[in-house]
């Protein structure tokens, strides 16, 4: 078998960014091989060095030190018609039609004019885009435009595809279709890099390379990564009203580096394989058998010990009251954008301490939603009531009631971390000794001190996504809004993260949040499937496995729920089309 | 393996970027609107002729000859005339600017030009508007002059005619300073045009990450760059034309030149200030930063140092040596000969030549600054 990639010792740093930093050394020291026909994840958190990796693979970035053979040749003789390069965010002109797309990368990248015809119809068959060859690529849902800037990246059948995050901010079943896609658009002899930052890709893998701070911390096949946590994994059963305490007292725990809730059962996995997590209420640990993530996070682990949330420590507990009115309310929320309907019809209730996740693939009706119940959007029908204000007439109250995480950072990146939170303060009415206590206290209970004077476009995305939620939690909100608040951070972070909102819900605060990863929809009291702008499914994550399995043979985990769930809505929706149009 | 063809990718690139600019109706926008706003702002707000001036007069003699020398200033067609009794609401208005200057006829005038002993006339002007006043005065006084003479004459009196200095403003008999304007608005229209059009295009890339797909593929560097300057550079001349357009048909200028020789050198100083803008493109990599610097660095010196609004040989000699990299400058005579005087090879030549290089030493640049690597 002939080597594709061949990198040894492989070396790069940049300069610093900005005043005061250090330089960034992205990768030390980094070596790996990869044969004919084979698929290497390459795995890491946010800011391993993934992307300067495949751009080196790629010849777009000089290492340092060390060699890059690309086929047999060294990197800067390589000839770029045989190396596919998706580049993060794929690379698509959006004001562009998906044909246009095509055409250019499939002509830029020298496919031959003889084989252009049959080899674009291929491509669009494929990615199932056939339909669409007119729209522009902008008006794609996130995961067509992953699958059509994949196409356009091995437009001509290159014999290396270099994936930079194709599956990132797709939902479950977007995951599987650009997996199915990867393999059918690969040759048996076409070797993939698949860069991610997700575990469930590298379990596709045919090995793996975990990146942690620009150096190989593990090279080979996926399985192996789950013996680092052998022996420290356990998980107990609890009741639902328990979960996220149990969780929350077990993450406490020194010993502990990772924690979930896994169907009806607290998962935690420890540092040492002498330890074992302590039993607070007489039901009993038990031994499991390692996953892959358990020892992912135990290669990541930074010996950090969480200690109980201070910033949910600020919340005044308002225990909720059974006759309490909900603290957020959609009643028959629908949106329209001329023909279009983006969101029909959508109700449900959060109660007070309820954390309520709302699910569905990318272009569902989420986002419309959500932005409809933050005053972002203004309903075309329908109504709702957001900590008592109504939707349609106190929109201006319902904004300053609730604290909002969008999807993307949304503060000043030119502003320094102060700058922004002062200003966010004096947003939401906050002034002169007010303003300086909270701002106070959530520099110091999210650990921002650091970070103080630095700009926050040159902050660690983990950083950002503190700086985020202490600006949605400021003015002390009893209904918290987080939109995909978890995206492309590390599972470090992540963890970090859910553990402040397990114990800002515990003080009695309303959570709605939209999440494309199972295991914090898991997370959720509650869940709403929203698919082609319908509410499909409603209920606790159990409730919706059960649906799941009456409807249609299905796994057992919440993810084959959810693609059980959308599948048939989506052959019910094509039935009734085919038989009005009969 | 066939040796694949890069002409392909190239080519690509170019469909790409025309279908960009059919998508996006802002680029049509600053090709066809914004000249035709900037020639009529320049051909027609700007003008440094003085048409009539607003002037008072008061004619206290109120004889045949002061009324006579009145209904004179009346006629001419560089004075307005607002008279008045009394002078006071005309020293007023002066004051106010709504008149520039008052010619007083003193009492007696006319008594004192039958009697041999003229009086003189007296013109107030605002010194705080220094050209306009000495305009006044100096046209009063011709004025005047050609009035007496005319007075002599018909009363059969040989005037004792002084020498006159018979000028000839050859190229532009009427000395309108249209004429010169207007082929120097054209100038700075496609210079504006010309580095805003393709400053966007290479920041848009890098901003929007689609850069690394195009450095990606098997495309040469300088075949990419040309790729997607071609598009404007049509769009540049497409420009021009509208520019001349208006020039030939709005204005009247003539056009005494052949279509080859404006070509030539309109194709050779797009190339330069496309160049221009392409460079702050690809080395600022920020669209806003790009605009900025593009507006900045093509307008000013082109409106400045060009001789457009200023002659070159009056500024100060190292004012001078920077105007020679300004491309403006090698366009504006060019362009004024083209439409006034005619196909001048002698000096279209060795000003396209000198513009080209310019162009060519930008290309290199762009090409250098993208190099082949994204960091």
């Amino acid at each position: 078998m002939a080597q594709v990639l061949h990198l040894d010792s492989v070396t790069k740093s940049f300069a610093p960014s900005g005043r005061g930093a250090s330089p960034v050394e992205a990768l030390q020291g980094v070596s790996f091989e990869l044969a004919q026909g084979r698929i290497l994840g390459l795995v890491g958190p946010d800011a391993a060095g993934k992307t300067t990796l495949l751009r080196i693979c790629a010849g777009l970035v000089e290492p340092d030190a060390g060699t890059v053979e690309v086929l047999g040749h060294p990197v800067a003789a390589i000839d770029r018609a045989k190396v596919g390069y998706m580049p993060q965010g794929g690379a698509l002109y959006s004001e562009l039609s998906v044909a246009q797309n095509l055409a250019l990368y499939a002509r830029l990248r020298g496919l031959a004019p003889v084989l252009y015809e049959e080899r674009i119809a291929h491509l669009l068959r494929l990615t199932g885009l056939a339909d669409f060859t007119k729209r522009a690529a902008g008006r794609l849902s996130g995961g067509m435009r992953q699958k059509l800037a994949m196409a356009c990246a091995v437009a001509a059948a290159p014999p290396l595809m270099l994936l930079d995050e194709p599956s990132v901010g797709v939902d479950p079943l977007s995951r599987r279709e650009i997996w199915q896609l990867a393999r059918e658009l690969a040759g048996p002899e076409t070797a993939i890099v698949w860069a991610t930052s997700v575990l469930e890709d590298a379990e596709q893998c045919d090995e793996i390379l975990v990146l942690h701070e620009g150096r190989r911390v593990h090279y080979g096949p996926p399985e192996g990564l789950a013996r680092f946590a052998a022996g420290r994994c356990w998980s107990r059963a609890a009741a639902p009203a328990m979960r996220r305490a149990v969780l929350r007292s077990a993450l406490e725990h020194p010993g502990t580096i990772a924690g979930r809730i896994d169907g009806g059962e607290v998962r935690v996995a420890l540092r040492s394989a002498a330890d074992q997590p302590p039993s607070t209420d007489g039901t009993q640990w038990r031994s499991r058998r390692p996953h892959a993530d358990d020892g992912f996070a135990w290669l990541l682990d930074d010996g950090s010990v969480l200690g109980p949330s201070a910033v949910a420590a600020g919340f005044a507990e308002v225990q909720p009251a059974p006759g309490d009115p909900p603290a957020i309310e959609a009643l028959s929320l629908t949106k329209r954008y001329g023909d279009f309907v983006a969101a029909r019809e959508v109700s449900f209730t959060v109660a007070p301490g309820e954390v309520f996740g709302l699910l569905g693939p990318n272009g569902a009706g989420k986002s419309t939603t959500f932005r409809m119940l933050c005053g972002l959007a203004k309903p075309s029908a329908g109504t709702g009531r957001v900590a008592g204000y109504d939707l349609t007439t106190a929109a201006a109250e319902v904004r300053q009631a609730l604290g909002y995480m969008p999807q993307k950072f949304s503060l000043y990146a030119d502003l320094t971390l102060a700058a922004n939170l002062r200003f966010v303060a004096g947003a939401y009415g906050l002034t002169g000794g007010t303003a300086r206590e909270a701002i106070e206290r959530a520099v110091e209970n999210l650990a921002l001190g650091p970070f103080w004077k630095l700009g926050s476009g040159t902050l660690p995305l983990g950083v950002k996504q503190r700086l985020a939620l202490a600006a949605a939690v400021l003015h002390g909100p009893r209904v918290l809004f987080l939109d995909e608040p978890t995206s492309g951070i590390d599972p470090l972070a992540r963890r970090e993260f859910w553990h402040h909102i397990n114990a800002i819900a515990a003080r009695g605060v309303a959570v709605l949040v939209t999440t494309h990863f199972m295991d914090e929809a898991e997370m959720c009291d509650r869940l709403l499937l929203i698919s082609q702008a319908e509410p499909i499914a409603h209920g606790t994550p159990d409730e919706l496995k059960q649906q799941a399995v009456a409807k249609r043979t299905a796994g057992a985990t919440l993810e084959d729920a959810f693609i059980a769930l959308i599948a048939d809505q989506r052959e019910r929706r094509a039935l009734a089309e085919t038989a009005r149009a009969a | 393996m066939t040796r694949l063809d890069p002409r392909g990718g190239a080519f690509a690139i170019l469909i790409k970027e025309w279908a960009q600019i059919w998508r996006d109706p802002s680029t049509i926008g600053l090709v066809v609107v914004l000249p035709l706003l900037l020639m009529f702002l320049f051909g027609s707000a700007v003008s440094l002729d003085t048409s009539a001036t607003r002037t008072g007069l008061v004619d206290r003699d109120r004889s045949a000859a002061s009324r006579d020398l009145a209904a004179t200033f009346a006629r001419n067609r560089y004075f307005a005339v607002t008279e008045m009794v009394e002078i006071a609401p005309l020293r007023q208005a002066l004051l106010e600017d709504r008149v520039r200057g008052i010619v007083v006829i003193p009492e007696g005038f006319g008594a004192g030009l039958a009697a041999g002993k003229p009086r003189d006339i007296q013109v107030i002007t605002d010194g705080a508007q220094p050209n306009t006043a000495a305009f006044v005065a100096g046209h009063a006084r011709g004025l005047l002059a050609q009035w007496s003479a005319a007075r002599l004459a018909e009363r059969g009196a040989v005037a004792v005619a002084p020498l006159t200095l018979n000028p000839r403003y050859r190229y532009n008999p009427g000395l309108q300073s249209r004429y010169t304007l207007v082929p120097g608005a054209i100038a700075i229209v496609m210079a504006m045009i010309g580095t805003m059009l393709t400053a966007l295009i290479m920041a848009r890339e890098y901003e929007r990450g689609t850069m690394e797909g195009l450095l990606a593929s098997p495309v040469s560097i300088p075949a990419l760059v040309a790729a997607k300057v071609l598009p404007y550079f049509v769009l540049g001349l497409a420009s021009t034309a509208v520019c001349v357009a208006v020039a030939v048909l709005a204005y009247d200028l003539p056009f005494k030149g052949s279509f080859p020789a404006l070509l030539l050198i309109s194709s050779t100083f797009l190339a330069a200030v496309l160049g221009q803008g392409l460079l702050i493109s690809a080395a600022t990599r920020s669209q806003f930063v790009s605009t900025q610097f593009a507006l900045l660095s093509g307008f000013m010196p082109s409106l400045l140092l060009s001789g457009f609004l200023f002659e070159i040989d009056s500024m100060p000699v190292a004012i001078q040596y920077i105007s020679y990299i300004v491309p403006a400058r090698y366009l504006i005579p060019s362009l004024q000969s083209v439409f006034l005087v005619g196909d001048l090879w002698a000096m279209f030549l060795p000003n396209a030549a000198i513009m080209l290089g310019i162009g060519g030493f930008f290309f290199y640049r762009v090409t250098r600054s993208i190099g082949r690597t994204i960091a």
